[in-house]
């Protein structure tokens, strides 16, 4: 039916044809393309020149920018948070999660029950786990600390104490570890197992064969992971809203995250236009550090067909 | 040959994953555990493993603590339009991506995959500013309408997924007379069931689990999802750990019913989604 309109108005060649049949299925995409993120994108950055507040507008140049720099102490704060808790949860996620792959990948029996079990956290999906940490986490009786004193460590008071909050949110991340690990795990299941025997006839030693095939080949995943992860890590909401309970990132606003912050003032002070000046210096940070992150991407990660050898 | 399988180094290995396992697990049975015990019980120190009776009657009583036959119904409904439209929207679109040689193509997958890099606080602030100025806040419509507009994530994976379908199907089709929509819907769409699977299950969990839309869209009591009903036993004080744990509990059967029956899909879609090389 469509051909033959395509004919009449003289589109005859099946090029041209396909043209126009490609940007018919893509079509839903560039309407929420244009609809939810360009337009968005495109307003959220004129506004955060503006006093805004969804009702009334005042044009401020770089006001809101200069005011998140120089008079919000708690811009800095929501941001060294943020930077804290990413440095502390990136690297611990991602090096859990390979060495549990990698030990569950050597093992011999019992694989994929513990698979099903590491990636069980993953699979309770909600606040509800949230709930969970905060009752596992209680200073006085809680799990936690009741295991840690059965070994004679006094247990930190975690939600509580503002030097605490962010490694507290950091163990439930790595209770879930499971579904990064899921990643390595099929990455490796995936390497054909006559590359780790012929290794083995040169005599090559487990330590060696770790490094030089294991290693390499689960690079670009690592490498995957890390830009998402940046990107999810500076993000972080939901953990500083629940866990400080009325999302004001309490205590002593240590659970301030950088988008709480954002919200407070998008959403409870309606100062929507700082908001938005917030949101895209937080883009543009983001993007420096993935940019970065890429430039490092030829030193460290592996490619198949890169080099035959190694 | 050695019996290999079960050396020495192996059941050191199994032993090491098991402690951690067990560390994973025993939580998940806390909860259960708190969910079955009385209040002071909880309260006691040093905390007992089991509750000296097992009060299953308390899943009755904190089901009722709030409307939560009603924020179920409301979740389903929006899990329900969320997973329809998330497989329809991703697998019409992915076909494009895949299939049909058009031209700006190749610029505009990537245009796809760098819409990931973007944070989402960037749009959701002028986003939520277009829906109210709309009237769509305090409705299901910003949760849903969204979704039927595809997600970068799933249209790659689904697209991964296209690209080993060889194109001599769809030519042959073509002279056949069938057009790209028939072809889609008749041909490729039953091909692909497993991954459409996994994109209805990625999507109903992250639909199930959503709290922040819901947060941020509904305001009306009545219209709250399950993850937002959560909240009535927090911020009142003290807080009864027992019902909570309960509720807790029940909101997660759901995702752990699907994952435990169709384990596979769900791994399949976390190996498409590792191909990404980004």
């Amino acid at each position: 039916m469509l051909s033959r309109f395509l004919n009449k108005i003289g589109l005859k060649t099946i090029k041209k044809q396909e043209n126009v049949y490609g940007y018919i299925f893509i079509l839903p995409w560039i309407i929420g393309m244009i609809c939810f993120t360009i337009g968005p994108l495109i307003f959220s950055f004129v506004t955060s020149f503006t006093d805004y507040n969804m009702l009334r507008i005042k044009w401020l140049g770089f006001g809101n920018y200069k005011r998140m720099f120089t008079r919000d102490p708690m811009f800095w704060q929501a941001l060294k948070n943020t930077l804290i808790y990413s440095l502390m949860n990136i690297p611990l996620v991602t090096i859990g999660g390979v060495i549990v792959a990698i030990m569950l990948h050597k093992l011999s029996f019992g694989v994929r029950f513990l698979r099903t079990v590491y990636y069980l956290p993953s699979v309770m999906v909600g606040v509800g786990t949230y709930f969970l940490w905060m009752l596992l986490l209680n200073p006085a009786n809680g799990l936690v600390n009741s295991l840690l004193a059965l070994v004679g460590i006094k247990g930190p008071a975690w939600l509580t104490d503002p030097m605490w909050t962010k490694p507290a949110i950091v163990l439930m991340h790595v209770w879930g570890l499971g579904g990064q690990m899921l990643l390595y795990l099929s990455r490796l299941q995936s390497i054909p197992r006559d590359l780790y025997e012929s290794a083995a006839i040169d005599g090559a030693s487990s330590w060696y064969c770790l490094r030089k095939i294991t290693l390499p080949l689960l690079t670009p995943i690592i490498f995957y992971n890390l830009v998402i992860g940046i990107i999810g890590s500076f993000q972080v909401f939901q953990e500083g809203y629940i866990f400080s309970g009325d999302g004001s990132g309490k205590p002593a606003g240590s659970l301030l995250f950088y988008n709480l912050h954002v919200w407070n003032n998008a959403f409870k002070n309606f100062k929507t236009g700082y908001a938005n000046a917030m949101a895209w210096f937080l883009f543009a940070v983001v993007m420096i550090i993935t940019i970065i992150v890429q430039r490092t991407q030829s030193k460290w990660v592996f490619y198949e067909g890169d080099s035959a050898d190694d | 040959m050695i019996d290999k399988k079960y050396s020495a180094g192996n059941i050191i290995l199994f032993i090491i994953l098991m402690i951690g396992g067990l560390l994973i697990l025993f939580p998940i049975f806390w909860m259960l555990s708190t969910a079955l015990k009385s209040l002071p019980e909880i309260a006691q120190y040093p905390p007992k493993i089991f509750p000296e009776k097992a009060l299953w009657g308390n899943f009755k009583i904190a089901w009722t603590k709030a409307p939560f036959t009603r924020y179920l119904l409301n979740t389903l409904l929006v899990v329900f339009f969320s997973v329809i439209g998330s497989v329809l929207s991703n697998s019409f679109i992915a076909y494009g991506f895949a299939k049909i040689d058009f031209k700006g193509r190749k610029t505009l997958f990537r245009l796809v995959l760098a819409t990931m890099m973007i944070p989402g606080f960037v749009t959701l602030i002028p986003q939520y500013v277009l829906f109210s100025k709309i009237g769509w806040v305090d409705s299901y419509l910003p949760l849903i309408v969204p979704l039927f507009c595809g997600n970068a994530f799933h249209i790659f994976m689904m697209r991964q997924f296209y690209m080993t379908i060889p194109d001599d199907l769809i030519q042959a089709g073509q002279i056949d007379g069938a057009s790209h929509f028939y072809i889609w819907a008749k041909l490729i769409m039953p091909m692909v069931k497993p991954v459409l699977a996994s994109v209805a299950l990625f999507s109903f969990k992250s639909a199930w689990g959503d709290f922040q839309g819901p947060l941020l869209y509904l305001s009306t009591r009545t219209k709250y999802t399950f993850q937002l009903g959560l909240q009535v036993f927090k911020g009142q004080g003290y807080t009864e750990w027992n019902y909570l744990m309960a509720v807790s509990l029940l909101s997660m059967i759901p995702s752990l019913t699907l994952f435990f029956l169709f384990q596979n899909y769900f791994i399949q879609g976390v190996n498409t989604s590792g191909a990404i090389k980004a």
